[in-house]
């Protein structure tokens, strides 16, 4: 780990200057955006040549020892948290997610369960865990984040099997399903509107064409992911979030129905893909 | 009685339509239970963010054929948002093309964040369209507009056209992507104005004439109605 610090402290000042660069020139009339999308891209090539490069393992770390530290009111720790595969046991859990819990009576994803996990074994309020949920740009990935990071990466390299053999797991993805093209709000847009084709672009983004389990099998398995412009993780639930937001629609509740079931959706057009997590994102 | 039976019925036959099969998991999700998680996913919102939890009829129909809704729905749909355009009262569809290009480039407004209210909204063009060749930073969800108004012979007349599209794109493509600036309050008729003098105007830089060492910049400005990509 002492190699992945030295690594990590010399490139974040490299990110923070490329990442304010980015923001200064994003106004109206940028300029040919060519010397940032360059250095930005060869950011990114840096950081992918060596895999312990992703700042993201940081987190991961981070949310490791959150995992094993006695916290909250009942100052215990995570570690007899189920994820699905029995109490504690955390290698292999999140390709498997999202899966009914019959302790909880519903179906849940990672982020999900572990806010659960935080409420019951640790006595934390929830609802001081949703009511800011992720970070603003430039701050780390809040705590539970940081876990689910940790949890994700203990599953990469495996492939999503989540079973959805449950009749209240089929019920989440065909609301997941039905949520992906709904059209709403001021803008009328759905998923579909964005993510619904290849090859497009919003502004110089490139989108995922998430309707096409080749392309989903491509990128959700890289989430959490480090996100460069934003220098911190972002997790599934705060990449719904953001959409949730540029859709026009009022904020997403961590944990929500709704956003487990659209995770759900984008993990069954996965279904085959490798869990990749953390991932390293624009 | 007899008049709540009747209600109940209609409630019930309205519900039935709204109900559609996945087959592949053979699972129903209605319209109740998706408007029931919804307003769990997003607690304490105002009654005015509660509407756009709900699709109108247009956009329902649009879910109901995923946005392929065969031609004489497509037909009747064109026929009710076209109705719903407001045309400006002295007949001018065109305004100020500078005013349009910020309006293109301003993705402001509506956002659970945007909370300055004297600040106007923007119509966040460039996320899809290409429009001026000075502007590389443009989406390509929807077609290109680049050289609209000479494609078009700044023919004053289609300036009509334009807005109609900009003000309810539903009245010229059943199901299009694009949003209802005008229908859905986003955009004010003043700024719709801009918007088609960006497109249309000589002088505005969507217009102007390409340099000759730039690749691939004599296009642009598909004829209204072209098909739309849709989904």
């Amino acid at each position: 780990m002492t190699r992945l610090r030295r690594i990590i402290q010399r490139t974040m000042p490299a990110a923070a200057l490329l990442a304010s660069a980015a923001v200064l020139a994003h106004g109206p009339h940028a300029a040919e955006p060519d010397p940032i999308e360059r250095g930005l891209e060869q950011f990114r090539a840096m950081l992918k040549a060596d895999p312990w490069a992703n700042p993201a393992f940081l987190d991961a770390e981070r949310g490791e020892a959150l995992w094993k530290e006695r916290r909250g009111p009942r100052k215990a720790s995570l570690e007899r948290c189920d994820l699905g595969k029995g109490p504690g046991i955390v290698d292999g859990a999140f390709a498997e997610l999202p899966r009914y819990f019959a302790d909880a009576g519903r179906v849940m994803d990672a982020e999900t369960r572990i806010l659960w996990c935080m409420q019951e074994l640790q006595g934390i309020d929830p609802a001081s865990l949703t009511e800011r949920p992720h970070p603003a740009s430039q701050e780390p990935v809040k705590d539970l984040g940081a876990i689910a990071t940790w949890v994700a990466s203990r599953s990469a390299g495996q492939a999503f099997r989540a079973a959805f053999d449950h009749p209240r797991e089929k019920a989440t993805l065909a609301l997941g399903a039905a949520l992906f093209e709904r059209r709403m709000g001021p803008f009328d847009f759905s998923c579909l509107s964005c993510h619904g084709a290849k090859d497009k672009r919003i502004r110089r983004q490139e989108l995922a064409h998430l309707a096409d389990p080749a392309e989903a099998r491509r990128v959700v398995g890289e989430w959490p992911a480090y996100r460069v412009s934003a220098t911190h993780v972002m997790t599934l639930q705060h990449r719904l979030y953001d959409c949730f937001w540029q859709m026009r629609l009022p904020p997403l509740k961590l944990g929500s129905e709704v956003s487990v079931a659209l995770t759900a959706y984008l993990v069954k057009q996965a279904q085959g893909g490798m869990v990749a997590a953390p991932g390293l994102k624009r | 009685m007899r008049g709540t039976l009747v209600l109940t019925l209609v409630g019930l036959g309205f519900a039935a339509a709204a109900t559609f099969v996945l087959a592949e998991q053979n699972t129903m999700v209605n319209e109740r239970q998706i408007l029931r998680t919804l307003r769990m996913a997003f607690p304490s919102i105002s009654p005015e963010w509660r509407t756009r939890l709900t699709p109108d009829a247009t956009m329902a129909t649009c879910a109901q054929w995923h946005n392929h809704p065969p031609q004489d729905v497509a037909g009747a749909l064109k026929r009710r948002e076209a109705a719903r355009i407001v045309f400006p009262g002295n007949g001018e569809f065109m305004g100020d093309w500078r005013r349009g290009e910020k309006i293109a480039q301003s993705g402001y407004g509506l956002r659970f964040t945007d909370t300055d209210t004297k600040r106007p909204r923007g119509g966040n063009c460039y996320a899809c369209h290409e429009l001026s060749p000075d502007e590389v930073s443009f989406g390509t969800l929807g077609v290109s507009l680049k050289g609209f108004g000479r494609t078009h012979k700044f023919d004053t007349g289609y300036a009509r056209v334009v807005y109609e599209k900009i003000f309810n794109s539903q009245a010229v493509v059943a199901c299009s992507t694009m949003p209802r600036f005008g229908t859905n309050g986003i955009l004010t008729v003043e700024q719709i104005k801009d918007l088609v003098a960006y497109l249309m105007d000589p002088a505005s830089p969507v217009n102007k004439v390409p340099e000759p060492t730039r690749k691939g910049t004599t296009g642009g400005g598909q004829r209204l109605p072209a098909p739309h990509p849709g989904r």
